[in-house]
């Protein structure tokens, strides 16, 4: 059975269409999701996208986490369902509680819009399943504020249950230990910054989102089989 | 009866700032000596209805908490005033 991807649209998304795009060319289904929608419709995973939701007044993400559809996001993680932020989806998340830390402003004060390297670190995460540790994927970063910030006891917490996914090669924005990305403590909900949804095209100048991408539809397809766990 | 709110949101000590890092570092170049310690918060106004100062202060540090600042990188640096009568 084909896997239905929720795709969330807030006032201000700019990178639906994109992660539509990924999803439908590696045959799932992209669902677009209203933030108001009431809940998240039976889809198999979510995908929260970039832009800049609510315009980013007072921090990112921090009036979408208010959302009525982010109650079902968070009903959807506690079951195990891949949920993935990206860029300002990351934000989202930190926002909402559902992964730790928080996005600083980029030290140097610049937004970076540029190619970068990125390192997979962990697999067995909804992000990375289909990846191998150790390769190294060309993909975009676009943001101004994607500087990784936590406290020591997080940092040694992630780095210790293996939940930093992917980090960067060469840090652009002074992030905490290079982390372009991070799971949750089930795997299931990964927040990144880079844009995995921009580089599936020859034409994008990177096919290597592909790998990630594939990563969600898999997940995605493994909970639609999965029974769900009672809560 | 009204009061003013003040809150001042800022980075927590030790979280890096780097407007405030680029701030400091341009002074010596602008003229301006023997500044240190720059840190760049916001402030945010507005007015409440509350019974008392307690009662307006115990709303507004709620607000802080789960709103206004996140707990992660901010605090909070709380006034408030009984307003003028309008």
């Amino acid at each position: 059975m084909t896997v239905e991807i929720g795709i969330i649209r807030f006032p201000g998304s700019n990178c639906e269409f994109d992660a539509a795009e990924a999803v439908t060319q590696l045959g799932g289904l992209a669902r677009m999701l209203w933030h108001e929608d009431p809940d998240i419709g039976g889809v198999d995973g979510i995908i929260i996208p970039g832009g800049f939701a609510h315009g980013d007044y007072l921090r990112p993400g921090a009036i979408a986490r208010f959302s009525p559809v982010m109650n079902g996001v968070r009903s959807f993680a506690a079951e195990g369902g891949p949920v993935i932020g990206i860029c300002n989806g990351f934000q989202i998340l930190t926002e909402s509680g559902l992964l730790p830390g928080a996005l600083q402003k980029n030290a140097g004060l610049k937004f970076r819009c540029e190619m970068t390297e990125l390192r997979v670190e962990a697999t067995s995460t909804a992000l990375t399943n289909q990846a191998e540790v150790g390769s190294i994927l060309r993909i975009p970063i676009n943001h101004f504020e994607g500087n990784y910030t936590c406290d020591p006891e997080t940092l040694a917490e992630l780095r210790g249950e293996d939940r930093v996914v992917i980090r960067y090669v060469s840090n652009p924005n002074g992030s905490t230990d290079d982390i372009a990305g991070i799971c949750s403590e089930g795997r299931n909900v990964v927040g990144l910054m880079p844009h995995p949804e921009r580089a599936c095209l020859e034409v994008l100048g990177s096919v290597d989102g592909l790998v990630l991408m594939s990563s969600v539809l898999a997940a995605a397809g493994v909970h639609q089989l999965a029974p769900v766990a009672p809560r | 009866m009204v009061f003013d709110v003040a809150v001042e949101v800022r980075l927590k000590a030790g979280v890096s700032d780097p407007q405030g890092a680029t701030i400091e570092r341009s002074l010596p170049a602008l003229g301006f000596d023997g500044m240190s310690g720059v840190r760049v918060g916001k402030i945010i106004r507005f007015a409440i209805d509350a019974t008392d100062e307690a009662a307006a202060l115990g709303s507004v540090e709620d607000v802080c908490r789960r709103f206004l600042t996140n707990p992660v990188i901010e605090d909070a640096a709380i006034t408030v005033t009984a307003g003028a009568v309008v």
